[in-house]
């Protein structure tokens, strides 16, 4: 007998009996998994992605860098505790990564997403964003002054198109790509010459994101259109190198005639200072703060909403806590889970009886009963909620008995609503199904027999109650706050038409920057917050109480 | 042990009745009395209001009307946690969230008992039921059988001179009913408590009591001892509600002191003893026990009457046989032997003739 307890068991085919037990219940897992496959996919679907996607958000910061590829990469070598202003090369870049972002109409996004870090920067990109054309006029009229072919869309076709520029077009449709969050393939019909992204650098370069946004984006065609602004100050800017007008004297390829009038004519264009014309258009630019800021905000994921949402920011100095009077979030946080305890208790306070009267009761009364607890379910939320506002006002119905009834003074009528009390009452009556449930299911598994049994041994009734029935009841009173409690944490309807500014909780607040304030990351660290709070109580939960104990029925 | 003075009455019920919906009465006219000590069952079928008796007893239920005393007092008014009657319940109630030892100390603690005196009760307590090393663990931790035992050890531990069992053995195998039956009775008879037993099971009405009521319809049918139950049914519901029996129907044809004779339907004609029957001409129905049947006719009277039968089964049971014969038209009449070595085996279409002794026969209400 020894041989067959250390050989594994065969099955009749000779497989040995676990391989065989495997096979034959592969198929019932397949079953079941088919079984499950829709409705699987559609919470997938529409349920944990978006949820994985929003909460992503809540680090994800890669607008600043996708907005001012160049800038962001210019300015890491700056250093922000020196009193002095990134240099001229950063401005530069800042112009023409600004001048697409302006033509994709992106830079207020970026404004108004830096705007969260620091307040007025979102009207600066909106300012600055109006101003850029002006920038670029200062050089493209004495230009068209000097040469009037430089006023023909089809001439700067003719003199940048080419061959060998095949690299530089994917390089810039790529951020283009990151820019725009499309996908900006297709063919544009124009390959920008090498010999001039040599020659003419910024000139090219601008000139191929023009290209670009004009055909994908404008559907036009490139040779019919007149180039941007931003490609006479790329022009401008590279006639500036003395080495640069050296190689035009020696160019003789499309548009030489043109450059070289330029080139001749090198003193009637103005000096190219991006720093002064953005001084200009916004003063902001030339502070240390502003650029302490994008340069905080310029990594592709960030922090900062987190810190944001735990009364913290992210400065050049390192994480500070907000000033005091910016400082709500904890403050919400605590409130949130003081109020869901509170209404927690008063679930189980009121719950408790009705479910010992529904588990005691005789079927058919019982039944009635049930149905009246039932009865709030079968109502719209809204209704419900809204109901509450009309009993709850001082011209309401609860004030209106209260100062017939000589209880309360006319003039002195209860503020019931709008504040933590009006919250509190409706979500308790809101929520109060979900503790009666639980708690009913519960005791309708413990026989009156025992209460019965406790007396006849003597127990007062309270003694019964307490010693006997209530310990046997207390799994119903777990699963009902767990369920109380996690609902009330996160609820947003009740709170919002009945809770003023005092009786709000945090998913408010989420609600607001989701759907007003439009910062998405900060609802979406927000909404972290509030799970992970969740889970750890839950957690806790289970440590002190033990979810085994938890019964939602028989 | 059968007692019926009412000067030591104990429990006593006085023209009780109960209704739960006012319209129809559970309980019609109870009156009982029951001496100190003594072991009583209330046998009877389901919705016979046996169980409803116990409760009120108990305190769970009020009378609707009549009334009932404990010991000379009447308990009418007093809750059940002051009447200080143990109880064992069906599926034993034990607490499910205390110990063994906390079960039974329950109700020691709620009597304001010192921990001393407690502790030193539960265990003489568990060692009375033998369940001595049992105290720290959990009801769901023992067999049925164990349970059993800690109900009872809980209803006998704050010492009542009362014990109500409302079908304590229901939930139990047979062979572990058997040994408890024996278990329970003795325990009763040896700390002299009086017991109200309630059982349909009527082999452990008659193996437990003193004495048995038998209830039907809400009345007490009889009242009696466990062998007058059995041999001497004062009505036809008891007479079948208790044992095995055999009924046949017919006329009382005459009625001679404490003996009457019967005519059945097909004309034949039988002896036995008047129960309730008064005069001749009424309908009755006679019971006689398959054991006291006689085919042998040697053995009975020569001027007694008997009856022609024919065997259909023979049924070989071991210790017994049980022979199936057609009587009178009924095909259902059964009659049980010994199994000696002298006694003859019956065989199917066998024509014979069967009789009894008068005594055996009771003709009762129709």
């Amino acid at each position: 007998m020894s041989d067959t307890t250390q050989e594994p068991m065969i099955a009749a085919d000779g497989r040995p009996l676990k391989q065989s037990l495997a096979r034959a219940l592969r198929r019932q897992k397949l079953r079941a998994l088919a079984l499950i496959a829709p409705l699987l996919l559609f919470v997938m679907v529409t349920f944990i992605i978006p949820i994985l996607s929003m909460l992503f958000r809540s680090v994800e910061n890669q607008i600043v860098s996708n907005t001012l590829p160049h800038t962001v990469v210019a300015l890491q070598e700056w250093d922000s505790a020196q009193s002095e202003l990134p240099d001229e090369e950063v401005f530069r870049h800042l112009y023409f990564d600004l001048f697409k972002a302006a033509e994709a109409k992106e830079h207020s996004r970026l404004g108004t997403r830096l705007n969260y870090e620091k307040t007025g920067l979102s009207s600066v990109f909106r300012t600055t964003g109006r101003r850029l054309d002006d920038m670029g006029e200062v050089f493209q009229d004495p230009l068209e002054d000097i040469n009037e072919n430089f006023k023909n869309g089809a001439f700067w076709y003719e003199m940048l198109s080419g061959e060998g520029g095949e690299e530089l077009l994917e390089s810039r449709r790529t951020l283009w790509a990151r820019l725009t969050g499309d996908s900006m393939a297709g063919d544009i019909g124009f390959v920008p010459s090498s010999q001039m992204a040599d020659m003419l650098p910024w000139t090219t370069r601008a000139y191929t994101d023009f290209a670009i946004w004009t055909v994908v984006e404008e559907e036009d065609v490139v040779a019919e259109e007149d180039p941007w602004e931003a490609v006479y100050a790329g022009l401008a800017y590279d006639l500036q190198s003395e080495e640069t007008r050296a190689n035009i004297a020696s160019y003789g390829g499309p548009g030489a005639e043109a450059l070289k009038d330029a080139v001749a004519n090198f003193d009637k264009l103005p000096k190219v200072d991006f720093k002064a014309a953005f001084a200009e258009a916004k003063e902001d630019w030339v502070t240390t703060d502003l650029w302490a800021t994008v340069q905080v905000f310029s990594a592709d994921y960030t922090p900062g909403y987190f810190l944001n949402a735990v009364d913290l920011e992210l400065t050049p100095e390192g994480v500070q806590a907000k000033p005091e009077n910016q400082q709500i979030y904890m403050q919400l946080f605590m409130r949130t889970l003081w109020m869901a305890l509170v209404i927690t208790g008063s679930c189980i306070v009121l719950g408790y009886p009705v479910a010992w009267l529904l588990a005691n009761l005789p079927m058919r009364t019982a039944n009635t009963l049930m149905i009246l607890v039932l009865l709030p379910f079968w109502t719209s939320l809204l209704v419900r909620t809204s109901a509450w506002k009309v009993l709850l006002q001082q011209q309401g119905v609860i004030n209106d008995i209260l100062v017939w009834l000589g209880f309360v003074d006319d003039a002195n009528r209860l503020i019931l609503m709008n504040n933590a009390t009006g919250t509190i009452i409706a979500m308790t009556h809101i929520l109060l199904p979900f503790m009666i449930l639980p708690l009913y299911s519960v005791m309708k598994t413990i026989p009156p027999s025992y209460l019965r049994a406790a007396k006849s041994l003597g127990a007062t009734n309270w003694t019964a109650f307490w010693r006997v029935y209530f310990p046997q009841s207390v799994p119903g009173i777990g699963a009902g706050s767990i369920l109380v409690f996690i609902l009330a944490i996160g609820y947003y309807i009740t709170p919002e038409i009945v809770g003023g500014t005092d009786g709000i909780f945090i998913s408010n607040r989420i609600a607001y920057h989701i759907s007003s304030s439009l910062n998405w990351g900060l609802a979406a660290a927000l909404g972290s917050i509030l799970l992970v709070v969740v889970l750890v109580l839950y957690w806790a939960y289970d440590k002190i109480v033990g979810i085994d104990n938890v019964k939602l029925g028989g | 042990m059968a007692a019926d003075s009412s000067n030591d009455a104990f429990v006593e019920f006085e023209r009780v009745q109960k209704s739960y919906d006012g319209e129809t009465l559970v309980v019609k006219d109870l009156n009982l009395t029951m001496p100190k000590g003594e072991f009583l069952t209330m046998l009877g079928p389901s919705g016979s209001g046996k169980t409803t008796c116990l409760m009120m007893l108990a305190g769970f239920e009020t009378a609707t009307h009549g009334d009932i005393r404990l010991g000379g007092k009447s308990i009418n008014g007093i809750p059940p946690h002051k009447r200080g009657i143990g109880m064992v319940f069906q599926n034993y109630a034990l607490f499910p969230h205390m110990t063994i030892a906390e079960n039974l100390a329950f109700p020691l603690e709620v009597r304001k008992m010192s921990k001393a005196e407690r502790e030193e009760k539960v265990k003489r307590a568990l060692d009375m039921v033998e369940m001595g090393d049992f105290g720290g663990r959990r009801p769901a931790q023992l067999s049925g059988g164990q349970q059993q035992r800690i109900a009872l050890a809980r209803a006998l531990v704050f010492e009542p001179e009362l014990v109500l069992m409302d079908e304590p053995l229901g939930a139990l195998d047979k062979q572990l009913r058997e040994k408890m039956q024996f278990e329970i009775t003795h325990l009763a008879h040896r700390l002299g408590i009086t017991t109200v037993y309630v059982t349909h099971d009527q082999t452990e009405a008659l193996t437990m009591s003193d004495r048995v009521a038998v209830f039907d319809d809400g009345r007490i049918q009889q009242l009696a001892s466990p062998d007058q139950l059995y041999e001497s049914p004062e009505n036809s519901f008891v007479a079948q509600f208790i044992g095995e029996n055999n009924t046949l129907e017919g006329v009382v044809e005459q009625i001679k002191g404490n003996k009457c004779v019967v005519k059945l339907d097909d004309g034949e004609v039988l002896d036995a003893v008047p129960v309730n029957v008064s005069k001749v001409g009424e309908r009755t129905r006679v019971s006689i026990r398959p054991e006291r049947v006689e085919y042998n006719t040697d053995r009975l009277d020569p001027d007694a009457h008997t009856l022609s039968a024919e065997v259909l089964e023979f049924i070989y049971m071991g210790d017994i046989f049980r022979t199936r014969l057609r009587v009178a038209g009924n095909e259902d009449f059964v009659i049980k032997t010994r199994n000696a070595p002298d006694q003859v085996r019956l065989k199917p279409g066998q024509k014979i003739k069967i009789g009894w002794m008068a005594e055996d026969c009771r003709a009762l209400d129709a």
